[in-house]
């Protein structure tokens, strides 16, 4: 990555005023992992923060099921890339509010239900890179607890992480900006273009 | 059958941990054209040295190692019951030893199966053929391509879509557009047009199968994909979305006969991570 500025989780209000869509970041410290069944749980049951095992405030929550493999020394990485965000727009901008994330962490980015979310709570959202799988894991460089694995399986269980220059590029900022409609609005006047030729 | 099987469970660790070298080769082309410092670039380069960490620790490439999807073309006395079963078994061991992410789950229940198998998955399709070779095909079909695919049925007004080729295009061209980075671009692309709309579904899943650099045998079709192909790196949505010059490395149409009243086009959308392979018995 070129000229990326390097995070440290948990994040403050000040870190992430700072960010701009397009910023390039190397993310380090302690991340959770939470995709479709994690949303719905902390939305529809709004458990009291006791009841997670790890402290959410002003951390990143990832999209993500890893691949995770158990061995003797406890769980390890196999394979750990982003899921595809937008099916948590429904829930997002509560988990955000409710919890006090400052990021949220995935591909294809969120709608504007977030967007708002991020402006308000003082959160960005941070896009990884899609299907690098092998390579995100092996930026992960602990594993520091698990919750909900019994309940969710593995891949929709929360898990908390430690990582290290983990690459991630800013595409929806907390000054209400976001990169994805950009492109959405100019693709889609090509596909004007195109369509009449 | 169990060295079959065994056979099975190779070609699963193979597909799940490398790409098919001619869409390795269509992403290190891309690199190139994208601009210095810019997100495309730094995310093509971050998706290349994955490919050969992947390939090289034998972990797989993305942590969706999807819907295994199979096209088994068996010749005549073998059992399709018996290969469908082999499958079967192939699939639980794959998935520990892989290992593949359990991706199987009831609807009713919300209950993982935890080794990929259950009411209709993995995906088996079996064909006879008169040759004597039993060819197995295997795609890993990521959810998240999966997701942004569309069924069309023309002709669409507002696309100004007709029931001709030309009209295939611009549902080709919509679904990306509406698809952006979300199922992580640059595409390929496998496009079914016929009567029916399950039998166009599968028509395009089958296109996916494709080798990049496989021209069309129908002449009007290897025009339509090649055009089809550079308007689709018009439209600028770019690596993953981020914009750029490439949102697509290959189109692929496969064509049935459609019904007077009827013209259905599937347009299946597979991620960079294309995983497909062979096993020849």
């Amino acid at each position: 990555m070129v000229k990326s500025v390097s995070l440290h989780a948990p994040l403050s209000a000040g870190d992430i005023s700072a960010l701009h869509a397009g910023d390039l970041v190397l993310l380090n410290g302690r991340i959770v992992t939470g995709r479709d069944r994690v949303h719905k749980y902390l939305v529809e049951k709004r458990p009291p923060k006791e009841e997670i095992p790890f402290d959410l405030s002003g951390t990143i929550l990832y999209h993500c099921g890893p691949v995770m493999k158990k061995t003797d020394s406890g769980y390890k990485v196999v394979a750990a890339g982003p899921t595809t965000s937008i099916r948590v727009e429904l829930y997002e901008a509560d988990v955000i509010s409710l919890y006090g994330l400052r990021g949220v962490m995935g591909k294809g980015g969120m709608g504007d239900n977030t967007l708002k979310a991020l402006s308000e709570h003082g959160c960005v959202y941070f896009h990884s890179i899609g299907g690098a799988a092998a390579y995100l894991a092996d930026r992960i460089t602990n594993v520091l607890g698990v919750w909900k694995l019994d309940e969710f399986g593995s891949t929709e269980a929360m898990w908390h992480f430690e990582i290290k220059d983990f690459p991630a590029i800013v595409t929806m900022d907390a000054h209400g900006k976001t990169l994805h409609k950009e492109i959405e609005e100019r693709s889609f006047s090509k596909l004007q273009e195109l369509i009449k030729k | 059958m169990l060295k079959l099987r065994d056979g099975i469970v190779e070609l699963y660790k193979k597909v799940a941990t490398s790409l098919p070298p001619d869409v390795e080769e269509a992403l290190k082309t891309v690199f190139p054209g994208e601009a210095e410092g810019s997100a495309a670039r730094s995310s093509i380069s971050i998706i290349l040295e994955n490919i050969r960490i992947a390939r090289e620790t034998v972990r797989p490439v993305c942590q969706d190692t999807g819907v295994p999807v199979f096209f088994v073309r068996v010749p005549v006395g073998l059992s399709h019951m018996e290969l469908q079963n082999t499958i079967i078994d192939a699939t639980r061991i794959a998935t520990e030893k892989v290992p593949l992410r359990p991706n199987a789950v009831d609807p009713v229940t919300e209950t993982n199966s935890g080794d990929n198998t259950g009411a209709g998955f993995p995906v088996m399709y079996f064909e006879e053929t008169s040759g004597s070779t039993l060819t197995i095909d295997l795609m890993l079909k990521g959810a998240g391509s999966e997701n942004v695919g569309q069924i069309y049925k023309l002709p669409i007004g507002e696309l100004n879509a007709q029931r001709d080729l030309d009209g295939v295009r611009k549902c080709v061209i919509d679904a990306v557009q509406k698809a952006q980075g979300k199922g992580c671009p640059p595409y390929i692309i496998g496009v079914g047009i016929g009567a029916s709309k399950d039998q166009v579904t599968r028509l395009a899943k089958g296109q996916l199968m494709r080798k990049l650099n496989d021209t069309n045998k129908i002449p009007e079709l290897a025009e339509l994909e090649s055009r089809t192909l550079n308007d689709l790196n018009e439209l600028g949505i770019g690596t993953l979305g981020f914009g750029g010059g490439i949102t697509a490395l290959g189109v692929k149409i496969g064509v049935n006969h459609r019904h007077p009243a009827s013209y259905f086009v599937d347009v299946s959308i597979n991620c960079w991570a294309t995983r497909r392979g062979r096993l020849i018995w």
